[in-house]
């Protein structure tokens, strides 16, 4: 090897303390800015299952990026020109080039491995808790078209209805509400997804992907707050371009006590009832009519 | 002296009863049919219409620096997304690929002209209607329903002014446009090779112009037919997108995405061949894998016509479906990876002369490297369902694409501007322009994926003022001006150089392709003498040849002679 090809030792030297210094930072930020490089999740089974997989595939990434990076940045410093260097002429090496397609092919199979791993807890509905919501006599609340159906065939099925720019929520037995759907804890929720007049897409990210609702079709999709986390509200937004009112499209999902959750649907119905009586049909302008006072303190807690 | 030597011979005589006086001006340039000529005006006009493109993103950025901002309203938002979308997909970057293939292809095989040099300028006056079309929507009704324009919202039932309408005409003559340059590049490049120069001594670029090419001719035909189809639904009173009357909103996705995701390589593969060109050249170095790297453009080509559902992840589709298209996005990361790999090994142990055009070849190494990962990451849809639609995806996207892309076409502009003009572009401007580039680009578009994984979805003219929204916007919009400045720079070098600039050679980088045989700028006719090629380097052969007769050591020709006056 010439000596002018050899990096001085305090090149070495410095490169070393760079990367060092790179790593520990990175060590050191992972943890403060983990909200910063990870999806949201903590609200549903399949948030922190589609979490688990994307750290799974972040890590494999940031090992390949850096690599790469590094290379291309080492070569960049040290080889460039200096007196006296000349250039290998070198055109290939087959041996090289089958190592590193085989490489990149490996690194495809392993990711494809994790993802199927992981598929199932993400797409499949988790059975209803103990604490979940009992279904009414003769299951009403069963889901039963396109998805499996949540094992042990207990769940609530809530339709959900992109309009511009405001969504609607369909229960069981006829209730309704609009941007805001009240969901009972440790319970199955099985979203069909539709349109009724532009694209729209379903996102509450911290209860998992989003779901497209298309004209003429039905998506499905899934979420299971946990039991503790009665009280909460989830926010979202339609994630689809609808028109000029899309960044207002907010959805928000409530998740209550499965006791809160039957109260709220009593004082819901009631509340429908009244305002079809009263000839004032519950249009849309209007999102979610507040309910009355007792039921409100029974949902809000 | 020789002119005398020559005046003394006896001369045939030719009797001429009319020569037709030369055209000049501005005429010169409307009947054109130099494939040279109209190349710089497709480089101009898309220059032109980056320049705008660009002004529509800081608008959206400035409005986008504040949460609740009432800068813009959600109707001018909406439009400056379309316009921006638009603009830099089918009136920057294609035409510009275009403007360099329409320049340099016939010179790197040899070639005194295109195939069809007339539909060349056809081609070159089509794609100026497209643009003219589309932005006279700007004195009536701008098109508001994104560069994707999905059925129904672009159906008249929500969009009955006419701005879809001229988006739909922009789309027919820029495809038409493209359709009819692609078949120009194909016939060109198979037919008019110079001698000797058989496929496996092709140059790069010209590979990557031609898988450009075959693309452009396979997926230009469904765009071309799912416009048509929404303008009968629009007009003509059909219902093929139309859910209420049988029709189907997912019909526009699969046609679109079958021509746009195709659309996503063919302005990226000339990139590709742009990189492969200089790196060599300023690593003075063969290109590391020849073969491998032209086999992986044609096999991105190939597997780029079977991935368009993954950007449809989100509809109503079969388990099935999606494994499929995950499996094929990430098959694709194969052969890219394997062209980052060969350019990397081709600057191990060469002898770099860090030019600005490499400086911008690195950058585009770097940057496309950190979009293809998150390419990675997307094409696992479950992720995908978290991600899609946020400004995750517009981070990568616009890693490939402003990163990828336009490093690639800096470098190719301050590569080539000598072979163009005849003067180099100054390379302290140059290298100026590349780090604030470097850094605005960075600042803009890293922290977009974080907005995307804390829940920001992407075309909203608004934002809550929830978690560190605010201060990460406030972070890209401010790169974005730097960003811009960096363009402006280079704007500014180009403007300045062609007058000022120092005067360059017909080989100034000592480069390895045949459109360095020529003067600088070329000959109308390009070449005199096409001399025969021996090798994917023809200009390394010459140059050795002529060190042989010539008897000079290849010490001192290695070291090229620097530009006169370095400005």
């Amino acid at each position: 090897m010439q000596p002018a090809l050899a990096p001085s030792r305090a090149f070495r030297r410095s490169l070393l303390l760079v990367l060092a210094a790179l790593a520990v930072s990175l060590v050191a930020a992972g943890p403060a800015f983990a909200d910063a490089l990870t999806p949201e999740s903590g609200g549903s089974p399949n948030a922190d299952s589609i979490d688990g997989l994307y750290k799974i595939v972040l890590a494999i990434s940031v090992v390949v990026l850096f690599g790469v990076e590094g290379v291309l940045l080492y070569s960049m410093i040290r080889f460039r020109k200096r007196k006296g260097m000349v250039a290998a002429q070198i055109h290939g090496n087959t041996r090289l080039e089958i190592g590193w397609t085989a490489g990149a092919g490996v690194i495809v199979v392993v990711l494809t491995i994790i993802t199927f791993i992981k598929l199932g807890a993400i797409s499949n509905p988790a059975p209803t808790g103990a604490n979940g919501l009992v279904p009414v006599a003769g299951g009403a609340l069963v889901a039963s078209v396109g998805q499996a159906p949540p094992e042990g065939g207990k769940g609530l099925t809530v339709e959900v209805n992109g309009q511009q720019y405001i969504w609607r929520y369909t229960y069981p037995g006829g209730i309704f509400s609009y941007e805001e759907m009240v969901v009972p804890t440790d319970t199955t929720v099985i979203l069909k997804i539709r349109s009724q007049d532009v694209a729209h897409s379903w996102w509450i990210p911290e209860l998992g992907g989003k779901f497209d609702a298309i004209p003429g079709y039905t998506n499905d999709s899934w979420f299971k707050i946990p039991a503790d986390k009665a009280g909460t509200v989830f926010r979202g937004q339609c994630a689809e371009l609808c028109g000029q009112g899309h960044a207002n499209m907010y959805a928000r999902v409530r998740a209550v006590t499965p006791d809160q959750y039957r109260v709220w649907t009593t004082c819901q119905k009631q509340l429908i009832k009244q305002a079809q009586q009263a000839t004032i049909p519950p249009n849309r302008a209007k999102p979610s009519p507040l309910p009355p006072q007792a039921c409100a303190s029974s949902v809000k807690n | 002296m020789e002119a005398s030597a020559l005046k003394l011979r006896p001369r045939p005589q030719i009797t001429a009863h009319e020569v037709e006086r030369p055209i000049r001006g501005w005429l010169d340039w409307a009947t054109t049919v130099d494939h040279k000529k109209i190349a710089i005006m497709y480089l101009v006009a898309s220059f032109v219409f980056f320049l705008v493109g660009g002004a529509e993103a800081l608008l959206m950025r400035l409005q986008l620096g504040a949460p609740n901002n009432t800068f813009l309203d959600p109707q001018t938002y909406n439009e400056l997304l379309t316009l921006h979308g638009t603009t830099m997909v089918f009136l920057f970057v294609v035409p510009m690929m275009a403007g360099f293939g329409n320049y340099f292809v016939p010179l790197m095989i040899g070639a005194r002209d295109m195939a069809f040099p007339r539909m060349n300028a056809l081609s070159l006056w089509l794609f100026l209607a497209g643009g003219i079309v589309f932005y006279a929507s700007l004195v009536f009704s701008p098109p508001e329903a994104g560069w994707t324009s999905y059925a129904p919202l672009s159906d008249n039932a929500y969009l009955p002014n006419s701005g879809i309408d001229a988006w739909i005409f922009l789309i027919h003559l820029t495809g038409i446009s493209s359709l009819l340059g692609a078949i120009n590049f194909y016939a060109t490049i198979a037919n008019m090779r110079a001698p000797g120069m058989g496929w496996g001594r092709l140059p790069l670029f010209c590979w990557t112009i031609l898988t450009f090419s075959v693309l452009l001719i396979l997926a230009l035909p469904t765009i071309a037919a799912a416009v048509t189809l929404l303008l009968t639904d629009r007009h003509f009173g059909t219902h093929f997108y139309d859910a209420g009357q049988g029709g189907s909103p997912l019909l526009w996705q699969h046609l679109f995405w079958f021509f746009g995701h195709p659309e996503v390589y063919i302005m990226i593969l000339p990139g590709f061949g742009i990189v492969s060109e200089v790196l060599p050249v300023f690593a003075r170095k063969p290109i590391f894998g020849y073969k491998a790297i032209a086999s992986a453009t044609v096999g991105i080509g190939f597997l780029s016509l079977l991935v368009w559902a993954h950007h449809m992840f989100a509809t109503p589709t079969g388990t099935a479906v999606l494994i499929f298209f995950m499996l094929s996005s990430m098959l694709i990361g194969i052969p890219t990876g394997i062209k980052v790999f060969n350019w990397i090994a081709t600057l191990w142990r060469g002898t770099l002369e860090l030019r600005t055009a490499l400086y911008f070849a690195c950058g585009f190494i770097a940057f496309f490297t950190l979009g293809g990962v998150t390419g990675i990451i997307l094409a696992i849809f479950p992720i995908d369902w978290q991600l899609t639609d946020t400004y995750f995806v517009v981070a990568h996207f616009h890693y490939v694409l402003v990163a990828g892309a336009v490093n690639a076409i800096f470098a190719g502009l301050y590569y080539w501007f000598p072979k163009m003009t005849g003067r180099y572009l100054s390379e302290s401007l140059g290298k100026l322009s590349f780090w604030l580039t470097f850094v605005g680009f960075n600042a803009t578009f890293l922290i977009q994926h974080s907005l995307g994984l804390s829940g920001m979805p992407r075309r909203v003219y608004e934002y809550a003022d929830v978690g560190d929204w605010g201060t990460w916007n406030l972070i890209s919009t401010c790169g974005s001006f730097i960003l811009g400045l960096g363009v402006l720079v280079t704007a500014y070098n180009v403007v300045r150089s062609v007058k000022v600039g120092a005067l360059a050679g017909p080989d100034p980088w000592r480069a390895n392709t045949l459109e360095w045989f020529t003067t600088s700028p070329p000959a109308a006719n390009n070449f005199d003498v096409v001399p025969r090629v021996r090798s994917v380097e023809p200009m390394k052969d010459i140059r050795r040849s002529i060190e042989e007769r010539t008897g000079l050591p290849e010490e001192i020709s290695e070291t090229p002679a620097p530009p006169a006056v370095p400005a």
